[in-house]
């Protein structure tokens, strides 16, 4: 199983000092960060997207490509890539180069954004998010299998014998997910191409999660890709860690209360008993998360959101050490102890990937076409 | 099967004149179900103890549960009464709030009674200017008669009497909710909305609400 951290790249004034970080400093915190988390023995990193403050993570690739160039095994992947936003070109270009240059580290998320403005910023309209999705996600797959495309879609201009460039590493194109926390069309979009899910499993209650998950479960079954319990399932978590629970409780409150998302709402006690955030001793964050897998299945990755809310770099070091050496292992131990026969530890990686060839669903255009013709 | 009734109570005080005369309303439709030879089951939802619950919610986006179930009662009510006092020349925020956390669906078709307290009989258009558009937007029946009650209404001889006094208005919206209430009883299964979950929001994480994926990618699969 993979656990890592996701950043969504906040600029966020921490409330306990008054201090806000400069773009310069932030983003070098997250080097740190992100370097970080393969020091202590975490095996993915994954960044936003964003094209607004307070968010500095416009240019992930950039991003990602310096962090790949000062690590060996951290695996890069993205919380998420705006499919509705980029042009689908763009990122079969940038994602196959980062591929190539990280040596077949690098996967990544498919997100829609939900911020309304930064659709017509990029020429669109957020009523289309759905639809963009599912026409840019097509093209991005036909881009990675073949060589040569001709296209014609409703959102971008028509491509005749078009190559994108480079071709992908071993001419195995990436591992995607897709991430939503909703939408049941994304599940579906998932389950029918064998792609992994994620739900950020943050801001909804557990039973939401479930169900989203669930249903991508089913239709992973339908399509002809295994059985529902080997589909590939993705959760997000956020947690805040001390030695004793309550100078957990006692250091994270203050940023809590005023947390750009969620603050100013719900007490910490309240948020913690109705999401899966966990604030107390590395012990209890054990717990709770083997909790998820009692609602969601056995799953294949674990992110963690550890730098929000304005906590400062040192702060944030200090609970990756944590988390690297006191939980993960122990949650390695357990989810596997837990795992059912069949059911894969880890999501498709470029080498299992290289290794599978032409028989797993990531090399195909979309399921089978006995079921892609059927209805459901 | 005994109908059932939920009203919204917007009222601030305890007591308070809305939720006054939320009850004479309630009891009014009542008996004008039973008249019919109808059962009706009554849940009152008193917004002044989920206000917090309400403001979390808008700032967290989850429901808390005691909210999540009055939404729940809202959605799966056979009709409405909502009284809201009149604040600043409009229902009070905290009644718009709780409406704005109904899912869009959740009032569509459904008979609802609309009635304001305030202390002056000169709100008294806040009825026809703001709360029947705002249920008319959720597509809800908002019955013809709707019930202002001032201060005066509800004291000595003040309006109770003669032909606009409050018990006749009270009346004559009940009769005409009571009349919905008991029509809308032989919609047959299948051609009625679909499922509601518990959260009160059309169920859209379901197999069967799904559009299968080849459908949506439509021309590209050529």
């Amino acid at each position: 199983m993979q656990f890592g951290i996701f950043s969504v790249s906040d600029i966020t004034t921490d409330p306990t000092t008054g201090r806000t970080p400069t773009d310069a400093q932030r983003i070098q915190d997250l080097v740190k960060i992100a370097l970080k988390a393969e020091e202590v023995g975490l095996d993915v990193f994954a960044t936003g997207e964003h094209h607004n403050p307070p968010f500095f993570a416009s240019s992930p690739t950039t991003f990602l490509g310096y962090i790949a160039a000062q690590t060996t095994t951290l695996q890069l992947s993205t919380a998420t890539t705006l499919i509705t936003t980029n042009d689908p070109v763009k990122i079969a270009e940038d994602y196959a180069m980062l591929q190539h240059l990280s040596g077949g580290r690098v996967d990544l998320m498919m997100g829609r954004g939900n911020t309304g403005p930064v659709y017509p910023w990029f020429g669109q309209d957020i009523r289309n998010g759905i639809a963009l999705a599912v026409e840019n996600y097509h093209l991005l797959r036909r881009l990675w299998r073949e060589d040569v495309v001709d296209w014609e879609g409703k959102f971008r201009s028509p491509l005749q014998g078009f190559t994108a460039t480079p071709r992908p590493l071993d001419g195995i194109p990436p591992f995607v997910w897709h991430g939503s926390i909703r939408s049941a069309e994304i599940a579906e979009q998932a389950a029918y191409y064998g792609d992994g899910f994620f739900h950020n499993n943050i801001f909804w209650t557990m039973d939401h999660t479930a169900r989203m998950v669930d249903l991508y479960r089913r239709r992973f079954e339908h399509y002809g890709h295994g059985r529902a319990d080997q589909a590939i399932v993705g959760l997000g978590g956020q947690v805040f860690m001390a030695k004793n629970s309550q100078d957990a409780v006692k250091q994270f409150r203050p940023y809590f209360d005023v947390a750009p998302v969620y603050g100013h709402g719900p007490s910490l006690e309240e948020f913690t008993r109705a999401t899966p955030l966990t604030v107390g001793s590395p012990q209890q964050v054990i717990e709770r998360t083997l909790g998820f897998a009692d609602a969601v299945g056995d799953y294949q990755r674990q992110l963690f959101l550890m730098d929000h809310a304005g906590l400062p770099l040192e702060v944030v070091l200090e609970q990756l050490e944590i988390l690297g050496s006191e939980v993960v292992p122990v949650l390695r131990k357990e989810f596997e102890a837990r795992r059912p026969a069949g059911v894969p530890s880890d999501p498709p990686t470029h080498a299992s990937l290289v290794e599978a060839g032409d028989d797993h669903p990531n090399a195909k255009h979309g399921p089978v076409s006995r079921v892609q013709a059927g209805s459901n | 099967m005994a109908r059932k009734l939920v009203v919204i109570s917007a009222g601030l005080s305890v007591p308070s004149s809305t939720r006054l005369l939320a009850d004479r309303i309630s009891g009014a439709v009542q008996r004008e179900v039973s008249a019919r030879g109808e059962a009706l089951d009554v849940e009152v939802v008193e917004l002044r103890g989920l206000a917090r619950e309400i403001a979390d919610h808008l700032v967290s986006g989850m429901p808390p549960s005691a909210l999540r179930q009055a939404l729940a009662a809202v959605s799966s009510a056979d009709a409405v009464v909502a009284v809201t006092p009149v604040f600043t020349a409009s229902y009070s925020g905290l009644f718009k709030s709780f409406i704005d956390l109904l899912d869009t669906d959740a009032l569509t078709g459904k008979p609802v009674l609309i009635a304001a307290t305030a202390g002056t009989a000169r709100h008294s258009l806040v009825l026809d200017h703001a709360l029947r558009p705002l249920f008319s937007y959720l597509r809800a029946v908002v019955v013809p008669t709707g019930v202002f009650a001032a201060t005066e209404d509800f004291g000595g001889s003040g309006g109770r009497d003669g032909e606009d006094g409050l018990d006749r208005r009270v009346a004559r919206a009940a009769g005409e909710l009571g009349a919905l209430l008991v029509s809308t009883s032989g919609a047959v299964p299948g051609f009625t909305a679909p499922a509601v979950d518990e959260v009160g929001k059309v169920d859209r994480i379901s197999e069967e609400s799904l559009t299968p994926f080849a459908q949506l990618l439509g021309d590209q699969l050529r």
